[in-house]
This record gives C-alpha cells, structure tokens and sequence, in this order.
C-alpha cells in the first residue's frame, strides 16, 4: 500500500460498492431482463411511449437550470463585491432554507399556490380580481397557479437555487481584483471586462452550478407530485410509478432510470466540451 | 527643454482616517524614467494609482498634457500599468494577453465609430513586441508554463504594445531573483529609452532607483522628502531620512560654526555647505566610504573598532567615537579592539538641516539588527502588499 492513510478511505470505498455501484448494476440487470427473468430488450421499445415524459422533464428542467442561473450570476457576482460581513450573513440567508426539511418546505409552497391559498387570498384581499373583473368583465375568483408547469419550475427553482449560487460565488470571490484592474488598464471598460474576464474566469463555477442544478431537477419527482399534482408527470414520478403502486414494473422503471442516466450524462459531456470550446472561443 | 506631461496639484488622499498623501506636488517630463522610492506604506503606490486612475484624489488635481484626469477612467487613459506580480490573464495564452489591449475596439482621435484593429495588424504588433522583450517563440505558451522572469516580460509586452504615452511599473522586479533582477533593470532602461516613453517607477530598492532612473522621488509617510538626479539624491540628501534610505550613512549631531565650518564631537571640520544660520543645530551624514582610515596620532577622530564584516570588495567595521557608532567602508583590514584615526575631506561631509528625522538613524550600535532592516533580502513584498491593499478597499 503506497500510502497508510488510504486504508482510511476504505469504509468509503464499501460504501460505495453497496450503494452506488450494486444499485447501479442491478438497475443495467433489470432494464434487460423481463418478468420471467429471460434476456429482452422490450423495456426499451417501451419507452418511446414515453417521449412527451421524457421531452417534459428536460424541458421543465432546463428552463430551471436557466432561471437559476439568471438569478444566481448577478447575485453571486453582487455578493462577492461586498464586505466579508455582508457576505457571511448573505450566505447564511442564502442557506437558512436547507435548513429546514424539502418536503416541508415544497408544502408550504402548495399552500401558498393554492386556488384558495395565500397568495390568491392576498389578491383578493387588495380586491385585485374585482378590478380585473370589472375592467375585462370577467369572473375571476382567483389565479390558477397550483397544478401548472410554472409551479414545478418554481419549486425547482426554489430548490435548487442554492446550488448555483455556491459553486459560482466561491469562483467569483476569489477572483484576482488585479485581473479586473489589469483589463480596465489595457483599455476594456466594464462590458468588456466582463466578457473577456470574468465570465471566461467564472465558467467552471458556472458549469459545476449548472451540473449541480441541471441533474436534481430533471429527476425530481415531490416537486412535481406536490405542486404539479400528478398532471405534470416527470421522469421522477414515471420511475417512480414503476417501483410503487399499481403499474408496478421494475423492470421498465429500470430502463426509464438507465436511458435517463446516460441522456443526463451525454448532456453534462457535451456541456463540460461547450465549456471548454467557450474557453478557446474567447481566445478566438 | 523637456515638456512636462504628468502634474500632481495638491494631491491629497485619505482612507477613513488614514492619511496616505499629503498635499503632493510632482511633474514629471515627457521620456522621463521617474522612480518612486520609498519604504513600504509611504506612499508611493498610491501615488502611481492615482496616475493609472484606479484612485481618485480626495482633493487636489491630476493633470495630464495639462488636462484635468481626476475623472477620467482607467481604460480611457492614455497609460499603461504593470502590475506588481504581473496580473497575467491565467485562461489567455501569452500571445493573447500581448493582443488583449489590442483586440478591444478603439475609436481613433476625432472619430466616434469604434473600430477593430484588422487581425493582421494586431499579429504583427504582439510580434514585434515579443521580439523587444525577447520572448520570440512563447507565444502558443500557457501562462502557468513561464517563469518568473518570462511573466514579468509578458506583462510589460502587454502594457507596451498599446503604444501608452507613460509606462506605469509597481515593484516589477520585487519578485524576481537577485541575478535576473539586474538583468531586467538593464532590459527595463533599454526598452524605455528604444521606445522613447516616459516611465513611472515603483520600488522599495534604493539601489534599482539609482542605477535606472532621470529623476528619483523619496517619499515617506505621504510626502515628499526630496526630488532630484541619483547624484543628488546620493550626494546632497536633504534629511536624514533621505541619507538614511539611500546608501548607508553616518548621521551625527553637529552645529554649524560658520559657513564652511561644522563642529561635530566638539572638533571642526570643514566642509562645502553655506547658508545656515552661526551656531544652527545640524545632521551632518557623513557616507560609510567617505572615511579615511589614518593611524591614531594622525586622525581628525580616534574611536576603537568594535566589529569586522568581510563583505568582498570591502570590509564594513564598527568603529565607536564617543559612544556614537559609525559605520566605515575599508579596503584595509583594522582587527577588532584596535586604536584607528579618521580623515574625511570636506566633499565628504554633507551638512542638512534638522528635521522630524533627526535623531532616529545613525547610530550603528545595534548594528546586526539594523543592518538586516536595510538589506533587500529580508524585504518580504508579501508584507508590503497587505499593508497597502488595506488602503485599496
């Protein structure tokens, strides 16, 4: 053994041999086995069935991984601008909700959404659907806002938002001001700083927020149990269906989960390349 | 007649509380190599980034070509920094940050349109310019993949290659080795004079700012101690600041008897000075290698030696007159405890009027000590650097 402190990572390496890797064999095992246990290779064939689930989930994924990063970049780079104080007690603000329980926190979102629940009580409250009904002649009692894709976007970027946050932050902030200073020097005002700069100088916090956003929300299935109500059936939700319930069938949510772990990891691939080329692209 | 370029009005800085400078007055002329000196937090950095415009002044003015500055941004300015420790773009190879400057669209004078330089121009131009800082070859080279030495060429390429009007360097060399360190300042003082622009110059290293500059600029505790040639800095320091943070020196309390005349430990000596009032309190620095080593029935001065360092082309002794320790520069071996006289001609006693200096240096009875505060090579720029990025926030 080269090193002796390696045998300390030995109760790691067991661990993730039985609940990594064996998890993962046994999902490969399933997806090509039938009910009988006989080779097959059905359970694809059987996803195509499955193509608006799949196109949904990305879709709904991607547009929270976007808004997360459109929230999360100016916030970070506003963030690491500030005094170490400020940025201590912002980061805690920023972490306070992990604090508290997922499920927990998506529920409170529901009531919140509800037909009847907060935020269509304050609108009615401030007699906002009067004014709209009286203007458009119309009879709104409230806003459908539960039971939407917007609601599982905004749960996941609620969720999520975090993630991208931190991995950006931690980039941004130790940044070399000099850089900065070096590139206004050389004649490149704060536009061009930025672009030639910093962003190029950020991409790997970028990348890793995206990663780290990107791959919780596309298999999510409470966000899009709770706040989708079953209407907005994601990947998560499919998978999970297979596993529990009436339509049990491990071996076509075996599938499901596998052509999903590769399209996720083809993504990540192509991504982390783009990342690369953007490097050269600002070079070029 | 040389034509000024850069004017400092009044210039006063403060952060919080802290004064950095204090009502300072400069110009510096066109093709100039002008050196800041100065130990650490005294100033000198400040100075040199109210010129670049990464500061502005609390009051006072900024005047370049006679135009007020005060407000005008970094990249709007007709001037170019390196960096101390460089600041090379890590994600750029070396020939793309040489070209950064180059590939931002300038609009030329007179026009508003902007434009960008046509690809051949900018290549031809980081070319030439990695030939003058001899680096031909390092252009595919990642940054991380230089030395030391090469970043530092890199950088001043970078600043160079936009054609400034004045060259801005903070402490270019602070990082670089002892031998390579020499070799750029030759490097640096060809560059300025094949390019005929002017240089602004940071350092801590007395010894750097004599050998390269036109003009050096003492400063301390955010003023200005003394402006003028590396010979009159060296020969004519104007307080005991100055005669201490040039060279090594001798100060010692003395009372001006007549012009011409100085009395030091109730002796006269002669010397070249004129204009003090009779029987004015004075420092007079008498330089380490001005001193005559005489046998002790012939000495203007007896004193015992009481330390011998061998330092190659001299000995450096201890000699104690009185009490008062000087530091001698010989060539002739005087072996501890010995009896030994001194002559010193009168070019070399400098006679200067007191100051708020008076009284702090001189004294070389704890000589090791001090003696590792002068020399470079305790110098820890990291130290430096935190002090004065404190004053940056």
């Amino acid at each position: 053994m080269k090193n002796r402190l390696s045998l300390f990572a030995g109760p790691y390496v067991v661990w993730m041999a039985l609940f990594v890797v064996i998890p993962i064999l046994m999902i490969v095992f399933y997806a090509f086995s039938s009910a009988d246990g006989g080779f097959t290779l059905d359970n694809f064939t059987r996803i195509g069935e499955y193509l608006p689930v799949f196109l949904r989930s990305f879709e709904l994924a991607f547009l929270a991984t976007l808004i997360c990063l459109l929230i999360g970049y100016p916030i970070s780079c506003a963030l690491a601008r500030e005094g170490a104080q400020f940025q201590r007690i912002a980061m805690m603000l920023i972490m306070l909700p992990m604090w508290m329980n997922f499920l927990l926190r998506t529920y409170a979102w529901m009531s919140i959404l509800e037909n009847t629940g907060l935020l269509n009580r304050f609108f009615s409250a401030i007699g906002l659907f009067d004014l709209i009904n009286s203007i458009f002649g119309t009879d709104i009692q409230y806003f459908k806002m539960i039971n939407t894709p917007g609601a599982v976007v905004l749960g996941m970027v609620y969720n999520f938002l975090p993630f991208m946050i931190l991995p950006i932050y931690s980039v941004i902030v130790k940044l070399d001001h000099r850089l900065i200073e070096a590139a206004r020097d050389l004649g490149a005002d704060s536009a061009t700083v930025f672009r030639r700069v910093t962003l190029p100088l950020s991409l790997p916090g970028v990348l890793s927020g995206i990663t780290m956003v990107f791959v919780p929300a596309v298999s999510t299935f409470a966000i899009s149990q709770l706040l989708g109500g079953g209407k907005q059936m994601l990947l998560g939700n499919l998978i999970e269906m297979q596993f529990k319930g009436a339509a049990y069938n491990p071996y076509l949510g075996s599938a499901v989960a596998l052509v999903m772990m590769i399209v996720v990891v083809i993504c990540m691939a192509v991504m982390n390349r783009f990342g690369e080329g953007e490097e050269q692209a600002v070079v070029l | 007649m040389a034509k000024e370029l850069i004017r400092l009005s009044d210039c006063f800085v403060q952060f919080d509380d802290d004064i950095i400078l204090d009502h300072i007055n400069l110009y510096i002329n066109d093709k100039e190599f002008l050196t800041l000196l100065g130990p650490s937090g005294c100033g000198k950095t400040t100075t040199l980034r109210l010129i670049g415009g990464f500061l502005k002044p609390t009051s006072g003015e900024v005047l370049f070509d006679g135009e007020r500055i005060n407000d005008v941004p970094p990249h709007k300015r007709a001037v170019n920094t390196v960096f101390q420790k460089y600041a090379l773009f890590p994600h750029l190879n070396v020939f793309e940050n040489i070209a950064f400057g180059l590939r931002i669209p300038q609009a030329a004078p007179g026009e508003k349109k902007k434009r960008k330089l046509p690809e051949s121009e900018i290549q031809q131009r980081v070319m030439e310019m990695l030939e003058i800082v001899n680096l031909k070859g390092f252009e595919k080279r990642s940054i991380a993949s230089l030395s030391g030495g090469q970043q530092q060429r890199v950088a001043i390429a970078r600043a160079l290659v936009n054609q400034p009007k004045v060259l801005l360097l903070d402490e270019p060399l602070g990082a670089l080795d002892m031998r390579l360190r020499k070799d750029m300042q030759n490097e640096l003082k060809r560059i300025q004079q094949t390019m005929g622009i002017t240089f602004i110059y940071v350092t801590h290293d007395q010894e750097e700012a004599l050998a390269m500059s036109d003009t050096v600029v003492v400063m301390d505790g955010g003023h200005i101690q003394q402006i003028g040639t590396p010979e009159d800095i060296y020969n004519e320091p104007k307080n005991a600041f100055v005669a201490d943070f040039i060279g090594e020196s001798n100060i010692i309390d003395g009372i001006m008897r007549a012009d011409g005349v100085v009395e030091i430990f109730n002796r006269k000596f002669q010397c070249l000075d004129k204009g003090f009032e009779k029987d004015e309190p004075v420092d007079v620095v008498i330089r380490p290698e001005d001193v005559d080593i005489v046998p002790e029935d012939q000495g203007q001065l007896r004193g015992t030696v009481t330390s011998v360092t061998f330092k190659g082309m001299q000995y450096d002794i201890i000699v104690d007159f009185y009490g008062f320790k000087w530091l001698i520069q010989t060539t002739d071996f005087c072996p501890v405890d010995s009896r030994i006289g001194i002559k010193i001609d009168p070019d070399g006693i400098h006679v200067m009027k007191k100051s708020q200096y008076s009284g702090m240096f001189g004294d070389y009875s704890s000589y090791s000590e001090e003696y590792e505060e002068i020399s470079d090579a305790e110098y820890d720029p990291e130290a430096e650097e935190e002090q004065e990025d404190g004053h940056e926030e």
